[in-house]
């Protein structure tokens, strides 16, 4: 399936991904080959074959509704770019 | 070679029998990472926490109470989280990171007290087969520096190989752990998806990723596997189920063993010379008292496009974290909250990692969820299937783990899909969650070649007997770049 550059740049927003404009119909090529690559996945037989997430078929266990983790709040706000007063600074959102 | 790290039991009964202390060992692993700074195989290197850690190991040592990894140097692939030592993933995202906490992997090697001299370099968020997608530079293939080490663990495959370390953990979501331990001429093993907790693993492709260990030999897997397999309630995907005596496991003769030789392993694109050594081991394998049995997996060619559909699709949605505000890296003056997180993920992930992003966030959008997401999953289903009907006939499957034996530096990397075909061998494994390992098998122009083996879910110990009796009546797993050990 070969995607256009429109496409490309749709894609590129829903991943909040900035592109350069030169880098749009080169990407465009190269997300096509690998689309090309996905669409062999047509050639299979799947009627009344159930999708597969968990290798294992385990469903993903419960744990009691408990608090299990301390209070680290200062340890994980010193790896931000930019905090204070125990909030995330980002840009102005609301003019 | 430094000749010290030749098996992890050697080590063991130096170190018990007090011909050199666990501080020693650091010091001798932390000098041949010195010595082999050009493989570029180490991100960081942790010497404060390498001595401490092998100081703590000799205390332990000197009171009796030791597991055999005590006191034994490793290094862990740069995607496991280590508290207060810089985790980056091999990506500019993460360049700066220092983990709050220690992953389940790290936990469980730090209590058998395993000393770890720091963090292996390997290509970015494990996206790649040849190490050469790493922000800190691509790594090379000790037994040819004009070579890749394979990948995504080829820091840990470059350190073993080069003697600077007995072992290292990697992870396998595609084949990258079994991909640079056959580039590198070592052993590799992929547990069973659940078998190894995945907390603190940097996130890939949650359904595929998977922890497990590079090594000389199966013997050394075997050890490494003991300590860190079990259920971790905080990995919602680990399995809650007994661990296997391993070492017990290895005692498991070949006689009566049935192989199940897989055509579809030595079809197009498998360098004859590879095959060949392959079919000389296998046939080494039947002299030594298995059966060898013609098997198809009807499949085998959809778990290539499977795989990058589903990989993709599931990182895209794991690296939606990486937005510049909580961690990581954040861009320059940022205008406006869209503007920050579009140039951060733009300036903080590389090529590749743009590119599956992209791709997954495709495959996940409006309109093409189930064309390529849902379809895949079920395809999915159809390869894991092939392997339930070939486990009715056989115990373990085999093949050459690699098309080609290691491939230069730069070959494939302008080729994204040329580069995807190097896994054509390893995929369906984690599509299908089974367990896998890679042996060296021989040689083809002077590289390792690599024979996979692959076991049912849980079989672990069944692997490892194969590949430990093979090793006892062969030597390629001893062979290293600088002569046999």
């Amino acid at each position: 399936m070969s995607i256009d550059i429109t496409t490309v740049r749709h894609i590129a927003r829903l991943a909040r991904i900035a592109i350069d404009d030169a880098d749009v119909a080169p990407l465009a090529q190269e997300l096509s080959r690998v689309l090309d690559l996905a669409d062999e996945l047509g050639a299979a037989d799947i009627a009344d074959v159930a999708p597969l997430a968990h290798p294992q078929g385990e469903a993903l266990t419960w744990r009691a509704d408990a608090v299990t983790e301390n209070d680290r709040a200062d340890a994980f706000l010193a790896l931000a770019p930019d905090a204070r007063a125990g909030l995330y600074l980002v840009p102005k959102v609301i003019e | 070679m430094t000749g010290l790290f030749t098996s992890i039991a050697q080590c063991a009964q130096a170190l018990r029998a007090r011909q050199i202390s666990a501080v020693e060992l650091a010091r001798e692993a932390l000098r041949a990472a010195q010595t082999h700074a050009d493989l570029n195989a180490l991100i960081s290197v942790d010497e404060t926490g390498a001595l401490a850690a092998a100081e703590r190991a000799d205390a332990r040592l000197a009171s009796g109470t030791w597991s055999s990894l005590s006191g034994i140097p490793f290094a862990h692939k740069d995607i496991f989280c280590t508290s207060g030592v810089r985790t980056t993933c091999a990506s500019r995202m993460l360049a700066d990171f220092v983990p709050p906490y220690d992953a389940g992997v790290v936990e469980r090697l730090h209590d058998a007290l395993a000393v770890s001299i720091g963090k292996a370099n390997m290509d970015e968020f494990a996206m790649g087969s040849s190490n050469e997608n790493s922000f800190f530079g691509a790594v090379k293939n000790p037994w040819d520096t004009a070579r890749v080490p394979g990948g995504s663990s080829g820091g840990s495959a470059a350190l073993v190989a080069a003697g600077v370390v007995p072992f290292a953990t990697g992870t396998d979501t595609g084949g990258s752990i079994r991909q640079p331990a056959a580039f590198c001429g070592l052993t590799g093993l992929k547990p069973t998806y659940g078998r190894v907790s995945r907390w603190g693993m940097i996130a890939y492709a949650s359904s595929l990723d998977c922890g497990g260990v590079l090594a000389r030999s199966a013997e050394d897997c075997m050890h490494v596997l003991s300590a860190i397999a079990g259920h971790d309630p905080r990995d919602a995907t680990s399995v809650a189920r007994g661990v296997d005596n391993y070492a017990d496991a290895l005692r498991a003769p070949l006689q009566g063993l049935r192989i199940g030789v897989a055509r579809e392993y030595f079809g197009a694109g498998i360098d004859a010379g590879v095959g060949a050594t392959v079919q000389a081991a296998l046939k080494q394998y039947e002299q030594l008292g298995a059966t060898l049995v013609d098997i198809s997996l009807p499949n085998a060619a959809l778990a290539i496009p499977a795989y990058y559909v589903i990989a993709p699709a599931e990182a895209s949605s794991n690296l939606a974290r990486y937005d510049g505000v909580r961690y990581g890296h954040r861009c320059a003056h940022p205008t406006s909250l869209e503007d920050l997180y579009t140039r951060t993920r733009a300036e903080g992930f590389g090529a590749e990692v743009r590119r599956r992003i992209l791709v997954g966030t495709y495959a996940l959008s409006a309109g093409y969820y189930d064309a390529y997401y849902l379809r895949a999953q079920r395809v999915r289903r159809l390869i894991a299937n092939d392997f339930v009907e070939a486990f009715k006939a056989v115990d373990l499957i085999a093949g050459p783990t690699t098309p080609t034996v290691a491939f230069k530096l730069g070959e494939k990397s302008a080729d994204p899909l040329a580069m995807y075909a190097a896994d054509v061998n390893t995929v369906a494994v984690n599509l299908a969650g089974l367990p896998a390992i890679s042996i060296p098998a021989g040689f083809r122009e002077g590289m390792p070649v690599g024979l996979q083996l692959i076991a049912p879910a849980f079989a672990e110990g069944a692997l490892l007997a194969a590949s430990h009796q093979f090793q006892l009546a062969t030597d390629w797993h001893r062979r290293t770049p600088g002569g046999a050990a």
